[in-house]
């Protein structure tokens, strides 16, 4: 089957059911997004499909069909996206093995409400499990992105 | 060249792609007195490069987990070798116990929060002596007295203008010997240490290049699940693959230790494999633990006097105004990393083996699997890789998920890594023991505690493991009743400590902060139960009695001053204190909470810190907050429950941990000080149950005995 | 006053639907249509069909119906909080068998919930006020009972009956709840009394 990850069009050959997130790191190597939980509790393997967040976890890989799949990797490689830059200057990460699935729950929520209150954020965000408790910092980052965001990125 | 001595030896850091980078090894601090044998120029076996390209390579000898130490082992050598900050980069340095155990401990390991204190000597000198090698190489370049020569940001610049960079002396500085003994700077003269740095690996981090144990791969790698007992206790009787090789995919069932293991291209069809599996298990003997008959057992325990652990003076039966009798609680629990165990084997037709995995103890594993393979130790190669989490989890004395892995690899003949599903690492052991406290206090006339009898029942961490000989002493392990006897609070009491610790077939382990996450609940809900008793204000009680440990009192006080104690707190919401004392540093807290419907919610956290000198501020105030939030997950939510030698729990659906909509606010408040260096990753997490069970007994007059807290209105909440 | 507002719409409603009312093969007397109707109420209140139903703006979970873990919310139109909206969890379909129990279920035409202005609340609430929420348009989303009918084939309902990997379906049988739902409405649609 076809599948649109990241802009480039892979042919992949995978079992109908295989979770999207196994075909993302085993098949296409692309390890970003992250295994935590495998029952959509932790977020850690939140991607995109067609801009929109989903635990890649608990989705069939038949069930991706022409919608675009965005990862971690699609960002940016050099951290100049404004939720990375606003991630390293907050020092949010830890352990970071969270912080993909932190990160792309972020930038969804970012780019429908540009300016998120603290309500909103946690709203978004409990679907994201931090075992390092970086909670706080996610936070602030968050409201930093929004501001880089709305200063058009250096 | 291998003849070379270690102190002087000289590497080329790189081949091929790396060629240009030409590096010279520091060896270690000349503090060493151990002189190893001479190692393999290839093999990176020191702790700096400095290419000609400028860059600085740190290596790091312990783990990052998170913690912070690739930022902050690299500031401790940044500044005393005064170089451009943003060269430096870092890598886990390979498994090599002679040269990267910390000083004074024979294995290479991370935990015990000991990196930073631990390695506070010796990585300043490496920059150090970086530094005096290369300013006498510029001198040497230049015809003058290295005196006349500094070096800064980078570069060494001489009287007369000079100036040359680090990289263009490195080759140069790595053909002299090193100094024998170097200075350090005077704090005073610090310019990055005790200045907020932000971390070094966010880069990768929030790009996904970062790789994690999970993400090894390289040609040949097999993924393998592994199906493990059933309960504690359970053993293999036998399997029938059959079904599970059908599965595409699939290529290899082989029996692993007391498990089986399903060898598949993918982890995909590795789940599925082992899904098919059919594996038959013994019953565990006696039917297997169920915590609630050992919570029975544990409480039944704590009721006559153990081992003794400490025992003084004696109560004068004619002082004593009241006695007070409370038993406390807590439950088995797993660390739950973010990232669940894995780990990657290749064994090699040479008689050597690489390990790659998130690991706190690569000297552990190169042990396990040198056991394994019937080889040497030293033919382990260890490739620590970032770790997704490790709160103790990666480093015990088994390292059973290494030695599990090197298991399989052998039994199926291919590279493999096995990967833990949540469920079998919720479920796979190495748990903080259920405990029970029992504590009888006698109080004189104005409260103060004169008598303290206290009875601790759990299970031993360090009994039947290697640490066993040189930690238990008398029957009693250290870790199941540290704080206890020593406790500040006690220093005009009789009291006598006592100590059971029933065996167990649940594998036990140190979970961030150890015996304290027991312990600190217990003195400070206990002290906490005297002060109402006593009808006195919970901070005043507690001065009080700390009047002979003034740093103890000063972060207390700081804490209660933070948190607002002794203004109203808003409407609905009371606060709660606690203030405790381990690796070396003191944490107290000032805890804010509310009670909505059965829920508790913890507002705000004051937390005042003296951990001696700070290094980095912004990474002691990360792992603050990152020990609330740990502590927090134990005292709201976390509880194995085990039927039958079966843990009940699997995943974060009913074993919940703090998510985002519960995070209090929390500020960390660092005492200025000149106390010998503490640990900071684990000492905060210690004191917010009690805090938080302290504010929730002044909300609601409830006094909440055991973990995590549960209002007696609350059901069991699941998810 | 609301009280007797109600009473009379019932009968009116009643003897008008009655009026049309055939397709059960003759007229349905109004005590039969509030066993009917009984029928109907156990399905709406059954943890599978009211947990999305809440009072408050959390959705429940499990047959106890507790709240929602990861604090979900039913957010401006229903579908979630912005980031954490229903679908990112649940998908199209429920999870293959080999995703395990407890993993999100999933329904083709995107998981949510009632909106904010019509919530359309089943669980707490009495036979008699859940029966006149159900019909009243201003309360179930400006539906008539022709198109509450229609309603009954929607994929998130018929999702009761097929929940996916470890959850109990609505024990009434669908059809048998399509009967009781068609027997009650040609009974004109009667409530017991709030």
């Amino acid at each position: 089957m076809k599948l649109d990850v990241n802009g480039n069009v892979h042919d992949v050959d995978a079992p109908p059911d295989m979770p999207l997130l196994w075909v993302l790191r085993d098949l296409l190597g692309l390890t970003g997004t992250k295994f935590g939980c495998g029952m959509a509790q932790c977020g850690a393997c939140t991607v995109h499909l067609d801009g929109n967040p989903v635990r890649a976890c608990v989705t069939p890989v038949s069930t991706v069909g022409a919608r675009k799949v965005a990862t971690i990797e699609s960002l940016s490689p050099d951290a100049s996206h404004p939720v990375q830059r606003a991630w390293i200057e907050a020092d949010v990460v830890q352990c970071g093995y969270c912080q993909s699935g932190q990160i792309m729950t972020a930038t969804a929520l970012l780019r429908r409400v540009p300016e998120p209150t603290d309500a909103d954020i946690d709203a978004a965000m409990s679907g994201n499990i931090c075992r390092c408790g970086t909670y706080g910092r996610v936070r602030e980052a968050i409201h930093l992105a929004a501001r880089l965001q709305k200063g058009g990125g250096k | 060249m291998t003849t070379l001595s270690r102190r002087g030896f000289l590497t080329a850091a790189g081949t091929g792609a790396a060629a240009l980078v030409i590096g010279f090894h520091i060896p270690e601090g000349a503090a060493r007195t151990v002189a190893p044998a001479p190692k393999a120029m290839m093999s990176p076996n020191a702790f700096l490069r400095i290419g000609s390209d400028e860059s600085i390579t740190v290596v790091i000898a312990h783990s990052e987990m998170g913690q912070g130490i690739w930022t902050g082992l690299a500031m401790l050598v940044a500044e005393e070798l005064a170089c451009d900050w943003t060269r430096i980069r870092c890598e886990h340095a390979p498994a090599d116990a002679a040269t990267y155990a910390a000083p004074g401990s024979p294995l290479q390991m991370t935990g015990g929060s000991s990196t930073t204190r631990g390695e506070y000597q010796r990585y300043r000198e490496v920059g150090a002596t970086a530094k005096d090698m290369l300013i006498r190489a510029a001198a040497a370049r230049w015809k003058v007295a290295p005196a006349d020569c500094v070096a800064e940001n980078g570069a060494v610049v001489g009287k007369r203008g000079q100036r040359a960079t680090f990289g263009q002396l490195a080759a140069e500085a790595m053909k002299l010997p090193p100094p024998a003994s170097v200075k350090l700077k005077d704090p005073k003269d610090w310019k990055i240490l005790g200045t907020p740095v932000r971390r070094l690996d966010s880069p990768e981090k929030v790009t996904g290049r970062a790789t994690f144990g999970m993400d090894v791969q390289f040609p040949g790698l097999r993924t393998a699940l592994v199906a493990r007992p059933p309960a504690f206790g359970a053993m293999l009787v036998k399997f029938d693959a059959a079904a599970a090789l059908k599965v595409p995919g699939v290529e290899k069932v082989v029996p692993a230790g007391n498990g089986v293991a399903v060898v598949a291209a993918h982890f995909w069809a590795a789940k599925l494999g082992r899904d098919a599996l059919v594996v038959e298990w013994s019953q565990p003997e006696g039917g297997g633990l169920d915590t609630a008959r050992f919570s029975a057992q544990l409480r039944k325990l704590v009721e006559a006097h153990g081992t003794d652990v400490g025992k003084e003076g004696s109560v004068d039966a004619g002082k004593v105004a009241a006695t007070l009798t409370s038993v406390y609680e807590v439950p088995y629990l797993a660390h739950a990393p973010m990232e669940p165990l894995n780990c990657a084997v290749k064994i090699n037709a040479d008689g050597t083996c690489d390990i790659y995995t998130g690991t706190q103890a690569p000297s552990l594993d190169q042990q396990v699997a040198g056991g394994i393979l019937g080889i040497a130790p030293d033919k382990v190669r260890v490739h620590t890789q970032f770790l997704g989490g490790g709160f103790g989890r990666r480093a015990n004395p088994k390292q059973d998920f290494v030695a599990e892995a090197v298991l399989v690899a052998k039994a199926a003949g291919v590279p493999v890594k096995t990967v833990w599903t949540r469920e079998d690492d919720i479920r796979g052991g190495f748990y903080r023991p259920a405990y029970a406290h029992r504590i009888v206090a006698k109080t004189d006339r104005a409260g103060a505690p004169i008598g303290w009898e206290h009875v601790v029942a759990g299970q031993s961490i360090m009994k039947g493991t290697p640490f066993e000989a040189f930690v238990v002493r008398n029957g009693v392990d250290p870790t199941s009743v540290e704080g206890l006897a020593e406790s500040p609070y006690l220093r005009g009491a009789a009291r006598h400590v006592s100590l059971h610790t029933p065996v167990t077939p649940v594998t036990v382990l140190w979970w961030r902060s150890v015996g304290n996450t027991h312990t600190a609940f217990a003195m400070e809900c206990m002290i906490d139960e005297l002060a109402h008793a006593a009808k006195a204000d919970p901070l005043a009680y507690r001065l009080k009695l700390l009047d002979g440990a003034p740093r103890h009192a000063a972060v207390l006080k700081l804490a209660a001053d933070k948190g607002g104690w002794g203004t109203p707190p808003p409407a609905g919401r009371a606060r709660g204190l606690a203030v405790h004392e381990s690796f070396g540093s003191i944490v107290a807290q000032c805890a804010e909470v509310s009670v909505e419907g059965d829920r508790i919610r913890v507002h705000h956290v004051a937390c005042a810190v003296d951990c001696g000198p700070a290094v980095n501020p912004l990474g002691i105030e990360a792992q603050v907050h990152s020990s609330v939030v740990y502590g927090l997950t134990a005292a709201l939510h976390g509880k194995l429950d085990l039927a039958g030698g079966a843990v009940q729990q699997g995943n974060f659906h009913d074993y919940p941990v703090l998510r985002m909509f519960e995070m209090p606010s929390v500020s960390v408040h660092v005492v200025p000080s000149t106390a010998r260096m503490g640990g900071i990753g684990e000492p905060a997490t210690a004191p917010i149950a009690p805090a938080v069970a302290n504010a929730v007994y002044a909300l609601t007059k409830q006094r909440l005995r055991a973990l995590p807290l549960r209002l007696a209105t609350v059901r069991e909440a699941r998810g | 006053m609301n009280k007797l507002v109600f009473t009379i719409i019932t009968i009116a409603s009643a003897a008008c639907s009655g009026g049309r009312s055939s397709s059960g093969g003759g007229m349905v007397a109004a005590g039969d249509g509030l066993a009917a109707w009984e029928t109907v109420r156990g399905v709406l209140q059954h943890p599978r069909c009211a947990n999305c139903h809440p009072a408050g703006d959390q959705p429940l979970q499990g047959d106890e119906g507790r709240p929602h873990n990861q604090n979900v919310q039913r957010g401006p139109a229903g579908r979630g909080m912005v980031g954490a909206e229903c679908t990112t969890c649940h998908g199209p379909a429920n999870p293959p068998a080999s995703y395990g129990a407890h993993t999100p279920p999933g329904v083709s035409n995107g998981w949510h919930m009632p909106t904010p202005e019509q919530p359309l609340v089943f669980v707490g609430v009495s036979s008699g006020a859940l029966c006149a929420q159900v019909k009243d348009p201003a309360h179930n989303g400006g539906k008539d009972m022709a198109a509450l009918r229609a309603h009954l084939d929607d994929p998130l309902v018929q999702w009761g009956w097929s929940p996916g990997l470890g959850r109990a379906p609505v024990p009434t049988p669908r059809a048998a709840f399509l009967a009781a739902w068609d027997a009650w409405a040609a009974a004109g649609a009667p409530c017991p009394a709030p």
